[in-house]
């Protein structure tokens, strides 16, 4: 489907994205509380994979919104994202607090970019 | 008056999940602003958040399909996002094996990231607590705040100005989860392997640099585990 039919055919594919995205995530959700019972817990095979799904979709999620790479090293370091989002990360790390976690991250990210980068 | 449903159990879920809503509310308002910028309208955008109701998918979904990416590539990206229920639905379900058939398909629609890990280290805290109703009570809180803030973020999302980085809270809420995630060194290592392929791929099109991370992440921790003894 090419653009410039516009918004007429944004809503439907909208639509359908959310429908199937909705109806996998449904499924993803409701596999195990649905099976168990009627299997005896998770399948061996697919526990250690599983075990490894968090820290790496979560880590691929935030890393990117952090560190942009850029052509010296200077520059990739100096990014008020990247060190608001290392600061967050000791919090995280030391209180496991998530609300301590965002507090820090925002206001170290606004010290940055409004007063020290500024 | 109190119902059979608001007890002590159910409120100590809404009271427990009330400080992680500092995350919650700017992630929600952003996920509605997210759904404007793709060109979506209010109905769109409250029936993804009602009918995915999951909040890093959804801003990934909205940006691929603001990019006008194939269906597919919108679908499988929003897939593998939430590829880490799986785990928590593995995880939790021991603890709703005793409910009916109802009552499970319920609480698993409500079953988020935030949810799942205050109700486990809940229930292993205090197991004499009806597991569904401090469940229920988190869970359904998130999900109220969830819906309320998309409207807001669609309704009111254009007075936020951008150099507040409102945007910034939604990686800081998933900082918070991947630290404790973190917690021997094949986790480590897939964290860090995952993370740093995603930011290498960053300028793959279709964020396919997330997905591509993930997986490699997932490998890492797998061939860590088999190499290293931990």
């Amino acid at each position: 489907m090419t653009g410039g039919l516009g918004a007429v055919v944004a809503s439907p594919r909208a639509w359908v994205a959310i429908v199937v995205i909705g109806a996998i995530t449904y499924g993803i959700r409701l596999s195990f509380i649905h099976l168990f019972g009627q299997i005896d817990g998770v399948p061996t095979r697919l526990q250690r994979p599983l075990r490894y799904v968090p820290p790496a979709v979560l880590a691929a999620l935030v890393l990117p919104s952090l560190v942009t790479l850029r052509p010296s090293v200077a520059a990739t370091l100096f990014d008020e994202r990247l060190i608001a989002g290392a600061v967050a990360g000791v919090v995280a790390w030391r209180t496991e607090n998530v609300f301590a976690t965002i507090a820090t991250g925002m206001a170290t990210l606004w010290l940055f970019r409004f007063v020290v980068f500024a | 008056m109190r119902g059979p449903v608001l007890d002590e159990d159910l409120l100590a879920g809404v009271r427990d999940v009330s400080p992680l809503m500092l995350g919650i509310v700017p992630f929600a308002l952003v996920a509605g602003i997210a759904a404007v910028d793709a060109g979506l309208g209010l109905a769109e955008a409250i029936g993804m958040s009602v009918i995915v109701f999951a909040g890093a998918s959804q801003l990934a979904a909205l940006e691929l399909l603001g990019e006008n990416a194939p269906l597919a590539v919108v679908v499988g990206t929003a897939a593998v996002i939430n590829l880490r229920m799986l785990m928590y639905s593995a995880s939790i379900a021991p603890h709703f094996a005793d409910y009916g058939r109802r009552l499970r398909a319920g609480l698993a629609y409500l079953l988020t990231d935030q949810a799942y890990a205050l109700s486990v280290a809940e229930f292993d805290e205090n197991p004499e607590r009806s597991q569904w109703r401090y469940y229920l009570g988190a869970a359904a809180s998130l999900w109220i705040v969830w819906q309320v803030g998309t409207v807001a973020g669609v309704v009111l999302g254009a007075g936020v100005p951008d150099a507040w980085g409102l945007t910034f809270a939604v990686p800081l809420v998933f900082l918070a989860l991947l630290v404790p995630a973190m917690k021997d060194r094949p986790t480590t290592v897939a964290g860090v392997a995952g993370g740093a392929v995603a930011v290498i791929a960053a300028g793959v099109p279709y964020e396919l640099g997330l997905l591509v991370g993930a997986l490699c992440g997932i490998a890492t921790g797998v061939v860590t585990e088999e190499v290293l003894p931990s």
